[in-house]
């Protein structure tokens, strides 16, 4: 075989295995939709489920999703976003930098059912959180606060460094030059950092599984020191814990949590490229 | 307002002071991160160290798993991690290098911008909906061709694969695209084809970024919980060695701690227990994802001393 042919040889393959690997990807999104497209009609989102799960809805669930990842808003954003500056703005290069880098990478690589278990020693029993939202939330945040940390650290770094030079010649001071000039153009990235990061929390399910997650809750949560339901456990439980449960209603949760995490995606992505369009420099 | 504004400028002493709490704030912020991983391993500590002090080394690493006749052998969890973490590698490394290799040389750039963003909404989509999907299409599919049962360790990796895939190409993606353009104008002003330059100049000159991409697809792999408890049939047993190994319901260490975790009594051993394993567990990716850090450390270093 020539070295021309097997060049061909070479490219066709990976081509034709690159297809093979990302067509799918739009199969089960396709897939999931069509299958659940059935379920999906105003009732099935705010009814809750009846009949030990197996008719109604899943408005509890998808509440108990929404007042999460509004906790996770709160908790991780001004915490990584803060984190973001110090990283960007204040941070020498020297061993405790070096440290805080570390630190933020093993974040992210913790598994995320050993943070259930660290928000079950701390937020649920050490601190008497009991289960509960504001334990969940928690939970989900800290797990949450590495890609809005490196994301937001990114987005600052972009910003080019005569917009300082200017400000701080003009006799600003440091903070006044972050806050006035550094910040504003770094948003849009932190802003996406931010909207991926709750995109994620609001998908997990092992962090919240000994949390705040309820099996079934007849009523919904009064403060953040309830237990909640909540969609990603939802699905867990009507497709393995519950016999006889029928598929369309399985995979219409499904299609419910699909969309709501690949919207928060969708809408990052859109923050991303609309704000990167508008920008002259 | 903007007057409002240089009036607060001018008046300079209590900003300066509004000044200094805020970059405090910053700063404490900025080093808690360390403090969190120390208080996680704090707490994992705590609850977990019991199971190494009270239960007998020889049973802990025993081959059975049975807290009801307080048997703690973690033995089969381990092997069950392993195994469905091994398989997933073997199948999503050599596709993640291809699928990396397609987007950063072969893939126009408009097809390019499709398909990064599409493999992005992979990496989103909640490991609970592919486990889903898992349980109810790939366990009967794998059932039907002729295993006993559709809940293998083989399920498990396939889907663990899939999920480690959006890893290893965006990062192996990255190694590809840091090689400087010289390399392959070099290469094919010699009269290399394209694929000899890519096998032979491209490939070893992003060794290291493949090595990171694989080691962190491993540490995604291992860590993943839901999906792996929904479809490797939750039996703590040692399989049989042998290839057919990988076609035998096995229990991973994440999933032992999710199915298990909401049934025990707090303070019991088998409650320390889950908490042993989750120490192995953070031990493992801490291991892992520090020396991705320092490899690409010294490659950022190393790069950077090029420039200059």
């Amino acid at each position: 075989m020539s070295r021309q042919q097997s060049n061909r040889l070479a490219k066709a393959i990976i081509t034709i295995v690159s297809a093979m690997v990302i067509i799918p990807i739009v199969f089960v999104i396709l897939f999931v939709v069509y299958n659940g497209i059935g379920a999906l009609s105003w009732e099935f989102l705010t009814a809750p489920p009846t009949n030990g799960m197996r008719e109604g809805g899943i408005g509890p669930a998808l509440l108990g999703t929404v007042i999460l990842t509004f906790v996770v808003a709160i908790v991780a954003m001004p915490f990584g976003i803060a984190a973001a500056i110090y990283l960007a703005e204040y941070a020498k290069d020297n061993r405790l930098t070096r440290w805080v880098r570390l630190a933020i990478v093993n974040l992210a690589g913790i598994p995320s059912v050993v943070y259930g278990l660290f928000g079950l020693g701390v937020f649920v029993l050490f601190l008497g959180f009991g289960t509960s939202i504001i334990a969940g939330g928690l939970t989900l945040g800290l797990m949450t606060l590495p890609v809005v940390i490196s994301t937001s650290e990114e987005a600052i770094l972009a910003v080019p460094q005569h917009f300082r030079t200017v400000s701080l010649s003009l006799g600003a001071t440091k903070w006044q030059t972050i806050r006035h000039q550094v910040l504003p153009h770094a948003l849009p990235g932190i802003l996406t950092g931010v909207i991926l990061g709750l995109g994620r929390a609001a998908g997990e399910t092992a962090p919240i599984l000994f949390t705040v997650a309820a099996f079934y809750l007849p009523e919904l949560p009064k403060s953040i020191f309830d237990q909640t339901m909540a969609l990603p456990y939802h699905l867990y439980v009507i497709s393995t814990q519950v016999p006889g449960m029928p598929l369309t209603i399985q995979y219409g949760t499904a299609l419910v949590l699909l969309l709501i995490v690949l919207s928060f995606t969708l809408i990052a992505t859109l923050v991303r490229t609309n704000m990167r369009r508008r920008r002259e420099w | 307002m903007t007057a409002s504004k240089q009036a607060e400028t001018q008046t300079k002493t209590p900003h300066r002071w509004g000044e200094r709490v805020i970059e405090t704030i910053i700063r404490i912020s900025g080093v808690s991160t360390i403090v969190i991983v120390g208080l996680i391993f704090l707490f994992l500590l705590k609850e977990g160290l019991p199971t190494f002090l009270d239960i007998p080394l020889r049973q802990l690493f025993g081959r059975r798993w049975y807290p009801i006749e307080a048997l703690y052998g973690i033995l089969p969890l381990l092997v069950g991690s392993l195994l469905v973490t091994i398989g997933a590698v073997i199948i999503a490394v050599p596709l993640g290098l291809i699928v990396a290799i397609y987007l950063g040389e072969f893939a126009p750039t408009w097809l390019r911008e499709i398909l990064k963003p599409l493999i992005e909404i992979l990496a989103g989509i909640p490991s609970i909906v592919l486990g889903f999907l898992g349980w109810v299409i790939l366990a009967p599919l794998i059932q039907d061709m002729g295993a006993p049962t559709g809940l293998t360790a083989f399920t498990g990796s396939l889907i663990l694969a899939y999920m480690a895939l959006p890893t290893i190409i965006s990062i192996s993606e990255d190694a590809l695209y840091a090689v400087p353009k010289e390399y392959r104008d070099g290469a094919l002003a010699i009269g290399a084809t394209q694929w000899q330059t890519i096998w032979r100049v491209v490939l070893p000159a992003a060794r290291s970024g493949l090595v990171i991409a694989v080691m962190l697809g491993v540490g995604r792999a291992i860590g993943e919980t839901m999906a792996v408890l929904m479809v490797t049939g939750n039996a703590a047993n040692i399989p049989e060695p042998g290839p057919g190994m990988f076609f035998q319901p096995v229990r991973t260490m994440t999933a032992t701690i999710a199915a298990e975790m909401g049934e025990v009594a707090q303070g019991s051993l088998h409650y320390n227990t889950l908490f042993g394993i989750g120490i192995i567990l953070f031990l493992i990716t801490f291991a892992i994802n520090s020396i991705a850090s320092r490899i690409v450390g010294v490659q950022g270093n190393r790069r950077r001393g090029g420039q200059l």
